[in-house]
């Protein structure tokens, strides 16, 4: 493979990174601690939202986004021809 | 049947079953000892990457933790899970593809360099060691408890065991015990917890019970949060506004930090392709998060449960577990106002109860009136926690020892037969020096776990993330920054622990941030460092620029190997 196609390959790469790590850091940090006042006002069953995000929400986005990044590299992998046999 | 006779009978056989696996998967070549010939399947290496996180301090205390800590136990439950999202995006496949046996490896050939080699090294075994004699004192907390033999003999007990299939099975044996240990853990957690719900709110799943209703029609949350207040604490499932910056910072110190334990990444080194590396950190984190998402729930029925069952009530109407608890020194009642009824209330003065944190996870069953052989299989469950994660630290330790020190520093020219003997003495020693520190742990063990993290999160983490990331990263600049990354930890930690001899208070913080979240600090110092030394000094040879490359893309890995 050409380095220009492994250079594009990085690039698309270091996308799916970025948009997978930006949830990551939304649900956590971000519904789970920093807007976690805000959310608990909104109420889902028994559950406050911003409390759900942090002890339960969080991490079963967390698992999601790993299946997610598999399912978007083993595209990838094949588009560029990178995959192993 | 009695408690102690279920227990002898079920943590006997999972020991049987134990030894059995070990004695089935044992190693023959350095490549099986260490990285159990990477062919490990991914679901096989997810469950074993879960059993060997999952430690006695997740299983045993975690729970209790976030009972009494109500919102801020959280950063424990993202900080402990959010680190494999980091692990499987930003690690794992890059260092598979690399394809050598430890940490101390890849930073050793990314920054080609010696010292670099050395500096991994220490940490390696550092962060290793500090950690696996936590474990080995849980080892024999839970033997003593519940065979009520001493500390002493149970800690030998623990040693025995890890001893036999450490030694003998190497990574391979490690790997299918674990297995077998993830699904004895995993029940033990799950099958109480299942109960109490279905006891509590009538729903047998707990991550939704908790949300549930009770039998009055109030939701246990609303029910709980009404209780806490009463009493004087915070409200349960509020966060207190003054403590948000020091929570954000832990759970990041811990996320990251687990994203640069060594004993975590290795795991990744053992399955056969990049491809298996990740899907095998997304297993991992499923199996994780089973526990993960378990553990919040017990943690609220068991808050209701407790405070519905003391407060206010008669002391000399307390169930059975109350005084087996308060003979174990681990609940302590003192009736100030003589009324002899017990007062269990936030304000220190009024408060007539202290109860032990660690003690919710095994208290519960009883708390809940749960059969006899639950009570027994949570043991077996905590038993396999701290074996497991113990055994799978002890790994690390050794083949620092015979893999980098030995092999690749001192004797290079070693055989294969002579290095896999090393490595067998190396794990032999590590568990003997493991248990006799577990005997006689210095207090400041507990304390220690964060600078194992701290440590993990500034100087790994930013290192191997730039080695893959940034192609222009060079040995000056690497060295540079985990030495201040370090340093800044190390002293922080030391300064504001009084158990370490420091002299800080609480009031001396930076930014309100405690010892355990400067981690995440000491992080951005490390990789400001790395990258400002890097940009003024000459790049790295071009080989290694080749390296970063290749590792970047999957096609072409070949398993793990010793060959340089």
């Amino acid at each position: 493979m050409s380095s220009e196609q492994n250079a594009k390959y990085w690039k698309r790469n270091i996308r799916y990174l970025l948009s997978l790590l930006a949830v990551w850091f939304l649900v956590s940090y971000g519904c789970g601690i920093l807007f976690a006042p805000q959310l608990n006002t909104i109420k889902i069953g028994g559950f406050p939202l911003g409390f759900w995000f942090a002890q339960q929400g969080s991490i079963y986005i967390f698992v999601l986004l790993i299946f997610l990044y598999v399912y978007l590299m083993n595209r990838l992998d094949k588009e560029f021809d990178v995959d192993e046999e | 049947m009695g408690v102690q006779t279920w227990t002898f009978i079920i943590v006997g056989f999972t020991f049987i079953l134990y030894i059995g696996v070990a004695i089935w998967a044992r190693a023959g070549s350095t490549k099986e000892f260490y990285v159990a010939g990477g062919g490990v399947s991914p679901l096989a290496n997810g469950m074993a990457t879960a059993a060997d996180w999952m430690s006695a301090a997740s299983y045993l205390s975690m729970a209790g933790l976030i009972s009494f800590m109500g919102y801020a136990g959280s950063q424990y439950l993202m900080g402990w899970t959010g680190g494999y999202v980091l692990l499987a995006l930003l690690l794992a496949p890059y260092l598979r593809k690399f394809g050598k046996f430890t940490v101390p490896d890849f930073i050793g050939e990314r920054y080609y360099s010696r010292q670099a080699r050395l500096v991994a090294l220490i940490c390696a075994i550092f962060v290793s060691f500090t950690y696996v004699v936590g474990q080995m004192k849980g080892v024999g907390v839970a033997f003593a408890r519940f065979l009520e033999v001493p500390f002493s003999l149970g800690i030998l007990i623990g040693i025995g065991i890890v001893f036999f299939y450490a030694v003998l099975g190497g990574m391979k044996g490690i790997t299918y015990t674990q297995v077998a240990q993830y699904c004895v853990l995993i029940f033990a957690f799950t099958v109480p917890a299942i109960f109490i719900s279905l006891q509590m709110v009538g729903n047998p799943i707990p991550q939704i019970g908790m949300g549930g209703t009770m039998a009055d029609g109030t939701y246990l949350l609303d029910k709980l949060n009404a209780l806490s207040t009463d009493l004087g604490f915070g409200a349960y499932t509020e966060m207190g506004m003054d403590n948000r910056v020091n929570v954000f910072f832990i759970t990041a110190a811990l996320m990251f930090g687990t994203a640069g334990l060594p004993h975590v990444i290795v795991r990744f080194f053992t399955v056969p392709k990049v491809k298996d590396a990740r899907i095998s950190a997304g297993y991992a984190l499923f199996f994780i998060a089973i526990l993960y998402t378990t553990a919040p729930a017990v943690a609220s029925f068991a808050r209701t449960n407790l405070i519905e069952t003391v407060s206010e009530k008669p002391y000399n109407e307390m169930p059975e577990w109350f005084s087996k608890w308060e003979s174990a020194e681990l609940i302590k009642f003192e009736d100030k106002n003589n009324d002899g009824r017990i007062q269990y209330v936030a304000d220190k003065d009024r408060n007539e109860l202290s109860i032990d944190r660690d003690i919710m996870v095994l208290a519960n069953p009883e708390i809940a009136n749960l059969p006899a052989w639950v009570i027994a299989l949570v043991i077996a469950g905590g038993l396999a926690a701290a074996l497991s994660t113990a055994a799978g630290l002890l790994l690390v330790i050794a083949t620092s020892i015979s893999h980098d020190l030995l092999k690749n520093y001192l004797k290079p020219d070693i055989s294969e037969k002579g290095e896999l003997i090393a490595a067998r003495i190396a794990i032999a020693v590590a568990v003997i020096c493991a248990g006799l520190a577990g005997l006689n742990p210095p207090g400041f063990v507990a304390q220690v776990v964060a600078l194992a993290f701290g440590l993990a999160a500034s100087s790994f983490f930013p290192a191997i993330i730039l080695g893959i990331f940034d192609k222009r990263m060079n040995k000056e600049g690497a060295i540079s920054g985990m030495i201040v990354g370090i340093l800044f930890t190390t002293a922080y930690i030391i300064y504001f622990k009084p158990q370490l001899g420091g002299p800080g208070t609480p009031e001396g913080y930076w930014f309100g941030i405690s010892p355990e979240g400067i981690g995440t600090l000491g992080m951005f110092i490390n990789l400001i460092v790395s990258l400002v030394v890097s940009r003024m000094t000459p790049a790295p040879p071009q080989e290694v620029q080749n390296l970063v490359e290749d590792i970047r893309i999957p096609r072409g890995s070949k398993a793990a190997s010793s060959a340089h």
